[in-house]
């Protein structure tokens, strides 16, 4: 065989993989069967990471020279819907953070409530599934404080973040396990950079899970509801980006 | 005679071509799934954060009517390709890279993320055991440059080798010339090990778990660059090396790989004249 045929055959072959590749992956993309698997992967990696790690190991904590000039607002900049829109206008001074659900004592907690708590301030990183990163100091009050004061049944397993922005006609939710909801930097935060927290960064309260991706930092907090399954909430995948695009559940990586 | 001029030799060990094939499969997903991550946001930067506002030292765009890719000051146009380029529909599209690049071909993160994320797996558990394998049966040794090997006259001599197209026959072919062992050694003991944990550094859960991460890389945002630039070292190695075998004679070359065993090459009349003292 002269090597030209064999550069011919490999060329050939070469070019035949190719063609088969990529439709091949797409297929197999579409094929649910293939899709579950690939799954597998995101409930390995939360077990190695639980495993590996102190479930409260702090995630890096920022000097302020550090924090980022503009802190990108991303998601939804501002919920358009009439509600809000009237909470927004007298200065939240109607808002309500409703904890209810597999606690002991529902509470509606106003902004000057939650200010009334022990407050926490932190610099951290903010991190978007997408590859960018913001680092800003957030100030708010200890989810595991307003936890306390609700009561959690020790059958609780989640916790689910209902918010004011809609996307389409589907409201953003988002959901966390009790390792997260307890952890020592897992705060409401309702203060950015020493300010009230701006409209496109999730005013008047929002989220901070800060060994998660961005997404999970549920913005424009309404309602906590207490749960021990996430399968009958909506989409039943515990998030808005998870029941509509499959994105992870657990957003650690 | 003529068999025995041209002997069948073991050259490759068993653990080593398993690791191969499975590779060879790995880091094509694990390639093309990031492309399409890096799609997300086709912008790198130096330190801990880094986002839209902030300057980044590599970007791939769009101006709305070409592609461009831009490192540092440099601008270079790249319509068709990056940044701007027609999908098998011929629709436009502005993502960085194109969908013949990527896994899947058209615009996913959540379905590359599941992608890179569980081959990442099938890249790391194989290839601690075959780290392991090389540590305790000495193939870190066939793959470590001899001082002889690494004086500049010996490199040089091999690069014109390789340059001419005259590959090791005889016994030689049977050891890993210089530029073989440099990039084998380079690819397995430090690029590979290097995307790894680049990657891990860009997980805020294990920036928690191992602070020592973004210490190492000089942060988050640092990680997701030299986890490119890796990348791209990577993806230029997988080139050359495929451009070799088809030179080097794909058919001994690819067997040699699938069975273990590799038809020698007889000694050349000048052997004498390529060997470098």
């Amino acid at each position: 065989m002269s090597i030209l045929t064999r550069r011919g055959l490999i060329r050939g072959a070469g070019l035949a993989g190719a063609g088969l590749l990529l439709p091949g992956c797409d297929r197999l993309n579409e094929s649910e069967g293939f899709r579950e698997t690939l799954r597998m992967g995101e409930r390995v990696t939360m077990g190695a990471q639980r495993l590996l790690s102190d479930r409260t190991a702090l995630a890096r904590e920022f000097d302020g020279g550090d924090i980022s000039p503009v802190f990108r607002s991303n998601g939804t900049r501002m919920p358009g819907t009439p509600d809000y829109a009237v909470l927004l206008a007298n200065g939240f001074a109607d808002w309500r953070l409703v904890v209810d659900g597999m606690v002991a004592r529902p509470l509606a907690l106003s902004l000057a409530q939650l200010g009334a708590m022990p407050v926490l301030s932190q610099t951290t990183r903010h991190d978007c599934v997408e590859g960018w990163s913001a680092i800003g100091r957030w100030t708010g009050t200890p989810l595991k404080l307003v936890l306390d004061a609700a009561g959690v049944r020790n059958t609780a397993r989640y916790l689910v973040f209902h918010c004011a922005d809609l996307y389409g006609a589907a409201p953003y939710y988002e959901s966390i396990d009790m390792v997260d909801a307890l952890h020592p930097q897992t705060i409401l935060a309702w203060a950015l950079n020493g300010r009230m927290l701006p409209v496109g960064n999730g005013a008047p309260l929002r989220l901070r899970v800060e060994r998660q991706l961005g997404y999970k930092h549920a913005k424009y907090l309404m309602r906590i509801e207490v749960v021990d399954d996430l399968r009958g909430i909506y989409g039943g995948k515990g998030g808005l980006w998870e029941d509509s695009n499959d994105y992870e559940w657990y957003a650690g990586i | 005679m003529a068999m025995d001029e041209r002997p069948l030799v073991k050259r490759h060990r068993w653990p080593v071509r398993l690791w191969h094939w499975i590779n060879a499969v790995v880091v094509i997903v694990m390639l093309m799934s990031g492309l399409m991550i890096f799609n997300a946001h086709g912008r790198l930067y130096w330190g801990q954060y880094g986002a839209n506002s902030d300057r980044a030292w590599l970007e791939i765009g769009s101006t709305g009517s070409a592609g461009y890719l831009r490192v540092g000051a440099v601008q270079v146009p790249t319509t068709g390709v990056l940044g701007h380029w027609r999908n098998g529909d011929g629709v436009v599209q502005r993502r960085a890279f194109p969908g013949w690049a990527t896994i899947p071909t058209g615009y996913s993160l959540s379905a590359a993320r599941r992608w890179h994320l569980f081959f990442a797996w099938l890249l790391v558990v194989p290839g601690i055991a075959f780290w392991l394998w090389s540590f305790v049966r000495g193939h870190v040794r066939d793959l470590t440059p001899t001082r002889t090997e690494m004086t500049p006259r010996h490199v040089w001599a091999d690069i014109r080798n390789h340059a001419r197209l005259r590959f090791p026959a005889g016994r030689a072919a049977l050891k890993y010339n210089i530029l073989q062992k440099t990039s084998y050694f380079g690819v397995v003991f430090l690029i590979l090990p290097l995307l790894v944990l680049t990657g891990l550094a860009m997980s805020p859960a294990m920036d928690a778990a191992w602070p020592w991460l973004l210490d190492l890389f000089g942060g988050r945002q640092s990680a997701r660059s030299l986890h490119f630039i890796a990348m791209a070292l990577l993806a230029g190695f997988i080139v050359v090396h495929l451009l070799m075998v088809v030179l080097a004679g794909p058919v001994n070359e690819i067997r040699s790989m699938v069975t273990g065993w590799f038809r020698l090459p007889p000694e050349r009349a000048d052997a004498k004249a390529e060997e470098v003292a």
